[in-house]
């Protein structure tokens, strides 16, 4: 495992345990700007613990997250500021519009103009023309447009993103990929965790597989993804 | 603080904005609530129980029953979707999510029971008009405290296959406490004495309500973090 000069997100021995089940085992990671880091592995391989363990969604029960170069904490607010997280369920309310999802979003994190703010995300990810929709009358992939947005409203330095393709069309797929891809050339950190490693391999800059909450492997990203999938045995190319 | 309090508006507003889009929760208290009233009202037989000496205790019944079912919901809609991760993930201190949530819950509960009391004259012939006033502190004073407890259960309970079954079980017992105090009030002004005779039982739902209200705010976090 590399790490890289000036982290922007860094883990260090993180463990996490269910009763008498271990889902993390000391698990490190450190990501500097414009790091993209892309995790598979198999089901309960640990990659959505980890992923909640980094945006400060769970306490880990050793061990400490960094971002950047805060520690993160519940009783710290100032440490989640520049967390991005695109969960499996999409953080919206089926009884508000779209567009007033995204208002309380932005002045969840005190930005000015919320009601703007919200506008322009939603247009920036192809949902302008739902603004006043609810969630309940979208399909899966638009609401999936929607919760990136609500993710990217703040304009966090780190992203955290579960299996963020689910639910996307080609279009739409390729626009999330754009974007974080330019998240990671402005200086942000990315991590994606998914069952299809083939979605985010361009934007990779390093390739990870977590088995038994472990890393199994961790490189920098080279090569086609289907030897990726090959040689870790996860997913599909 | 100050963020704190604009994150806790901000949080109320959302609520109050969602419930005024379905009004699910609001009529579906109203309804429950005249049900109550309408059933003590018509149960009573007037010659063996005047309607002053059962108003009070129905009156207060129907308040708390009405508020069980706002704080149900409380943190029912931060489950669906996972929303309460989007509170947590927030720059906002976690007491401040209470406070927001316990900001919606009053002003759900407080209009429930604003409409409730006019329907409680009708049907018992309160005289409630002179006493106003000290119905009006009673009730707040009264309402903050069940209110805050279960607003810190409706969270406790939200992540449990049985939350609606969950939350009675626990908060019925801190309800108690307000509740006789609350009773006590109403009882001796409705039948004609001054507040300052009240006043021990006024200042005992004061700090109820003070101590419950620390309470929450401190363990809140202990509740919601995984």
């Amino acid at each position: 495992m590399q790490f890289s000069e000036g982290p922007l997100l860094g883990a260090i021995g993180l463990e996490r345990t269910f009763g008498s089940t271990h889902a993390l085992h000391g698990v490190d990671l450190t990501l500097a700007p414009g790091d993209a880091l892309l995790v598979a592995g198999p089901n309960g391989a640990g990659k959505t613990t980890l992923l909640r363990i980094l945006a400060g969604l769970a306490r880990p029960s050793r061990g400490s997250v960094t971002v950047a170069g805060r520690r993160l904490r519940a009783a710290d607010p100032e440490s989640r500021r520049p967390v991005g997280y695109v969960g499996h369920e999409s953080l919206l309310y089926d009884d508000l519009t779209l567009v007033d999802n995204l208002a309380f979003a932005a002045r969840l994190h005190g930005l000015s103009h919320p009601a703007r703010r919200a506008r322009e995300a939603l247009t920036a990810v192809g949902l302008g023309h739902r603004l006043q929709q609810s969630p309940r009358e979208l399909s899966r992939g638009l609401v999936q447009r929607a919760a990136i947005a609500r993710a990217l409203i703040h304009g966090p330095r780190v992203l955290l993103m579960d299996e963020p393709f689910t639910g996307l069309d080609a279009s739409a797929g390729e626009l999330l990929r754009r974007v974080l891809s330019d998240h990671a050339a402005g200086g942000g950190a990315v991590v994606v965790v998914t069952h299809q490693p083939a979605e985010a391999w361009a934007i990779a800059t390093h390739a990870a597989v977590l088995r038994d909450g472990r890393w199994a492997s961790y490189e920098r990203r080279t090569g086609e993804a289907s030897v990726f999938v090959a040689r870790a045995g996860v997913g599909d190319a | 603080m100050r963020e704190a309090m604009r994150a806790a508006l901000a949080i109320a507003g959302k609520d109050v904005r969602a419930e005024l889009r379905s009004r699910t929760a609001l009529v579906s208290a109203l309804v429950f609530a005249a049900l109550i009233l309408v059933a003590f009202s018509f149960s009573r037989d007037p010659a063996r129980l005047s309607a002053a000496a059962l108003a009070p205790s129905a009156l207060w019944i129907t308040f708390a029953f009405a508020a069980m079912t706002a704080l149900n919901r409380a943190f029912a809609v931060e489950r669906e979707h996972g929303a309460l991760d989007g509170l947590l993930l927030a720059p906002v201190a976690r007491e401040a999510v209470f406070l927001g949530k316990l900001l919606a819950n009053l002003a759900f509960v407080f209009t429930v029971e604003a409409v409730t009391l006019p329907l409680f004259v009708v049907f018992f012939n309160a005289p409630v008009g002179p006493v106003l006033g000290g119905i009006a502190i009673t009730s707040v004073l009264a309402t903050v405290g069940f209110v805050a407890v279960g607003t810190l259960f409706s969270a406790m309970t939200v992540r449990t296959r049985f939350a609606e079954l969950m939350l009675p079980v626990l908060l019925l017992p801190f309800m108690i406490p307000p509740l006789i105090g609350a009773v006590q009030v109403t009882a001796r002004l409705l039948s004609g004495r001054p507040l300052s005779e009240v006043s021990a039982w006024l200042r005992l739902l004061a700090v109820y309500d003070v101590v419950v209200v620390t309470f929450a705010l401190l363990l809140f976090s202990a509740v919601v973090d995984e």
